[in-house]
C-alpha cells in the first residue's frame, strides 16, 4: 500500500544571486493517514522550510512529494497551514477569517446558509463562538491561534501542517491549546504535521518524532515512535515510563548527537 | 436610575447631620465624605459645554491675539497693508455675498472656490485612478520598479508650475493644461506610497492567499486592497493637499473664474483686502480638503492596523 504522503529525497537549495544554501537535503519520510508527526530540530536546520515544501509554498530542488500519489506542485487548501503568528487578516472579524477561507473552498459544494453553519462549527470546535465578532487585534494570543487552527480546519485539509502554532504562547496557554488540538485530533481524525522545537510537547502530542540534524544540508536524524495510547493525559504521563524514554531519546538526540550551532561553537 | 442615585444621595446626606456625630463617628463620617456624582442631565450638558469650551477656548485666544498684533502692526495709515478692521472694511462686499452671480470673471468667491474645486476634482480623480494603478505595479513588479522608479524620482521633484508651459503647448487650452497640472502634481506621492504599501503586505497574508487559491482579482479586492489602504490613504492625502498649492498657481497664469486668478486680478486692481479675504478661503479650503481626505481614510481602513 502506498502511503498517504510520501516525502522522496526532498532537497531545497535557495538561490540568491552566486550564494547558494541548501537547507535541505535527501529528506525520505512517509506519513499515513490520521498519523500526527512532529518534526523537531534546532533552530535554523530547515524544519520551516521542510512544511512549505509539503504546503507547496516552496519548490523543491530536488526529489518529489506526493499526496494521495498526487504531486505536490503548488499551496492548496487540502494542504491547510497553521502559521507561527496566526496570520489572521486584521481588517476581517473573527468570522470573516474563517469565512473567507470557507466560502472559497467550498464556493460550489454548499450553500451559502451551509457554509455559514460551517463556520461556526468551526468556530464551536475551537471554543470560539464567543468572539466571533471581534477583530483579532481584540482577542489574546492564545485565541488568534484558535481561530487561525478554525480557519485550517474549516477547510478540511487532507493533511494539516502546523508551524511551531504554539510557539508564541505563555506555558499555560500553550498546554490549553495542546489540549485542544489532542481533542480535535481524536474526534476529526486529521493527518498533521507539527514542527516545534519543544520536546515535551512533540512527545505528548505526536505518534511519531522526526529528528532533524543541523543544517546546512540537514536531514532527518531519527525518527522515534511513540508508543502512547490515546486519550493521553499530561498529568498521567508523568511517571509514565515510554513517555520518560521517548523523552529522554529526542533529548539524547538534540543535545548530546547533534548540539546546536550555538552550543557546538561554545 | 440616575433620579433614584440622587434622592439617595440627598436622603443620605440629609440624615447625615442628626446622626450623632461622636455616637456613630466611623459610620457617619464615611456616609458624609463620600462624593456623590451629580448625573442628572444638568450635569451632563455642564461636562459637554466644559469639554467643547476647552476645544474652542486655546484656538479662540491664539486668533484674536494675532488678530490684535495684525491691528497694531498694520494699524497706521502709512502701512503698506491693510489691518485686519480696513479689510472688513473694504471688502466688505465681497465678504457678505459670496454666492452674487455677475458677468465674465465678476462673480462671488464661492463661484472662484467652486470652479477651483472642479479642477482639482477632475485632475485629482484622474492622478488617484493613476496613482493607485501604478503604484500596484511598482509594489507588485520588480522589473516594473526597477524600471519605473528612477524616472519617478527625478520627475516628481519637477515643481509644478514648470509643467504648466509644456501643458499649456500640448493642450492648447488653459482647463485642461490646469487639471494635468493638478495630475503631475499629486501623482507622485499616490503612486510612491501605494507601491510600499504593496511592498510591505506581509508574507504570511500572501501565503494565506496562496494557500487558499485566491484569484489575482479576490487577492486584489480581499487582501491586497484593505493591506494596503493606510499606505494608500497617506498617498492621497498629501496628494490633495499638493493638488490645492497647485491649482492656485496655475490659475493665476491661466486666468478665468477661480480663485487663484482671483487673487491674481486683486493684485492687478490693487485691492490688497480681497486678497486677504481669498487667501483666508484658499486656508480654510484646504483644509477641509485635507480632512475629508483623512475622514474617508480613517472610514475605509478602520481595522486594519496590524496587531
Amino acid at each position: 500500500m502506498t502511503p498517504y504522503l510520501d516525502i522522496q529525497q526532498l532537497g531545497i537549495t535557495f538561490t540568491r544571486g552566486d550564494a547558494k544554501t541548501e537547507v535541505l537535503r535527501g529528506v525520505d519520510l512517509k506519513i499515513e493517514k490520521g498519523e500526527y508527526v512532529s518534526v523537531i530540530g534546532h533552530s535554523g536546520c530547515g524544519k520551516t522550510t521542510l512544511l512549505n515544501a509539503v504546503a507547496g509554498l516552496l519548490k523543491p530542488t530536488t526529489g518529489v512529494i506526493l499526496l494521495e500519489n498526487q504531486h505536490v506542485e503548488e499551496p492548496g487548501p487540502d494542504r491547510a497551514v497553521v502559521f507561527q503568528n496566526h496570520s489572521l487578516l486584521p481588517w476581517l472579524t473573527v468570522y470573516e477569517n474563517v469565512a473567507i477561507a470557507v466560502d472559497k473552498v467550498f464556493a460550489r459544494k454548499k450553500s451559502r446558509s451551509e457554509c455559514r453553519d460551517w463556520v461556526l462549527n468551526n468556530l464551536a470546535l475551537v471554543n470560539m463562538l464567543h468572539a466571533r465578532d471581534k477583530r483579532p487585534a481584540e482577542v489574546s494570543g492564545g485565541m488568534k491561534q484558535r481561530v487561525g487552527l478554525a480557519r485550517a480546519l474549516a477547510m478540511e485539509p487532507k493533511i494539516l501542517l502546523l508551524d511551531e502554532p504554539f510557539g508564541a504562547l505563555d506555558a499555560l496557554t500553550r498546554a490549553q491549546l495542546q489540549d485542544s488540538v489532542m481533542e480535535i485530533h481524536a474526534r476529526l481524525g486529521n493527518t498533521m504535521i507539527m514542527i516545534t522545537h519543544d520536546v515535551d510537547e512533540a512527545a505528548l502530542l505526536s505518534d511519531r518524532v522526526v529528528m532533524m540534524t543541523n543544517g546546512p544540508a540537514a536531514t532527518i536524524g531519527e525518527v522515534q515512535d511513540v508508543p502512547l495510547p490515546r486519550p493521553r493525559r499530561r498529568l498521567d504521563l508523568a511517571e509514565n515510563r515510554d513517555y520518560i524514554h521517548v523523552r529522554a531519546a529526542i533529548l539524547e538526540f538534540l543535545y548530546a548527537r547533534h548540539k546546536g550551532p550555538t552550543l557546538q561553537a561554545a | 436610575m440616575y433620579v433614584n442615585v440622587d434622592a439617595a444621595a440627598v436622603a443620605v446626606t440629609d440624615e447625615a447631620p442628626r446622626a450623632n456625630p461622636m455616637a456613630l463617628a466611623p459610620r457617619s463620617a464615611a456616609i458624609v465624605t463620600l462624593p456623590v456624582k451629580r448625573r442628572g442631565l444638568s450635569a451632563r450638558l455642564w461636562k459637554a459645554s466644559r469639554s467643547s469650551i476647552e476645544a474652542v477656548g486655546p484656538p479662540f485666544v491664539t486668533i484674536s491675539l494675532l488678530l490684535l498684533i495684525w491691528q497694531v502692526a498694520a494699524g497706521s495709515p502709512t502701512s503698506s497693508l491693510p489691518s485686519p478692521l480696513k479689510v472688513i472694511d473694504d471688502s466688505w462686499d465681497i465678504i457678505a455675498a459670496p454666492l452674487r452671480v455677475g458677468k465674465g470673471i465678476d462673480q462671488g468667491l464661492f463661484w472662484h472656490i467652486a470652479a477651483s474645486l472642479g479642477l482639482v476634482a477632475n485632475g485629482y480623480a484622474l492622478a488617484a485612478i493613476v496613482g493607485i494603478g501604478l503604484g500596484v505595479l511598482l509594489g507588485q513588479s520588480t522589473i516594473a520598479m526597477k524600471g519605473l522608479d528612477p524616472i519617478f524620482q527625478v520627475l516628481r521633484t519637477v515643481p509644478p508650475l514648470a509643467w504648466l508651459p509644456l501643458s499649456l503647448a500640448a493642450f492648447r487650452d488653459g482647463r485642461p493644461s490646469a487639471i494635468f497640472v493638478i495630475f503631475i502634481t499629486s501623482v507622485w506621492p499616490i503612486i510612491i506610497n501605494t507601491s510600499v504599501g504593496v511592498r510591505n503586505i506581509p508574507t504570511d497574508y500572501r501565503n494565506v492567499a496562496r494557500i487558499l487559491r485566491l484569484s489575482p482579482l479576490e487577492y486584489f479586492l480581499k487582501i491586497m486592497m484593505p493591506a494596503c489602504v493606510p499606505h494608500m490613504f497617506t498617498g492621497l492625502r498629501i496628494g490633495i493637499g499638493l493638488s490645492w498649492l497647485a491649482i492656485v498657481a496655475a490659475e493665476m497664469l491661466i486666468g478665468g473664474v477661480g480663485i487663484g486668478f482671483f487673487i491674481w486680478d486683486a493684485w492687478n486692481s490693487s485691492r490688497i483686502s480681497d486678497i486677504i479675504v481669498a487667501l483666508v478661503y484658499v486656508g480654510l479650503v484646504g483644509f477641509s480638503l485635507d480632512r475629508v481626505v483623512a475622514y474617508a481614510g480613517r472610514l475605509v481602513s478602520r481595522g486594519t492596523a496590524a496587531t
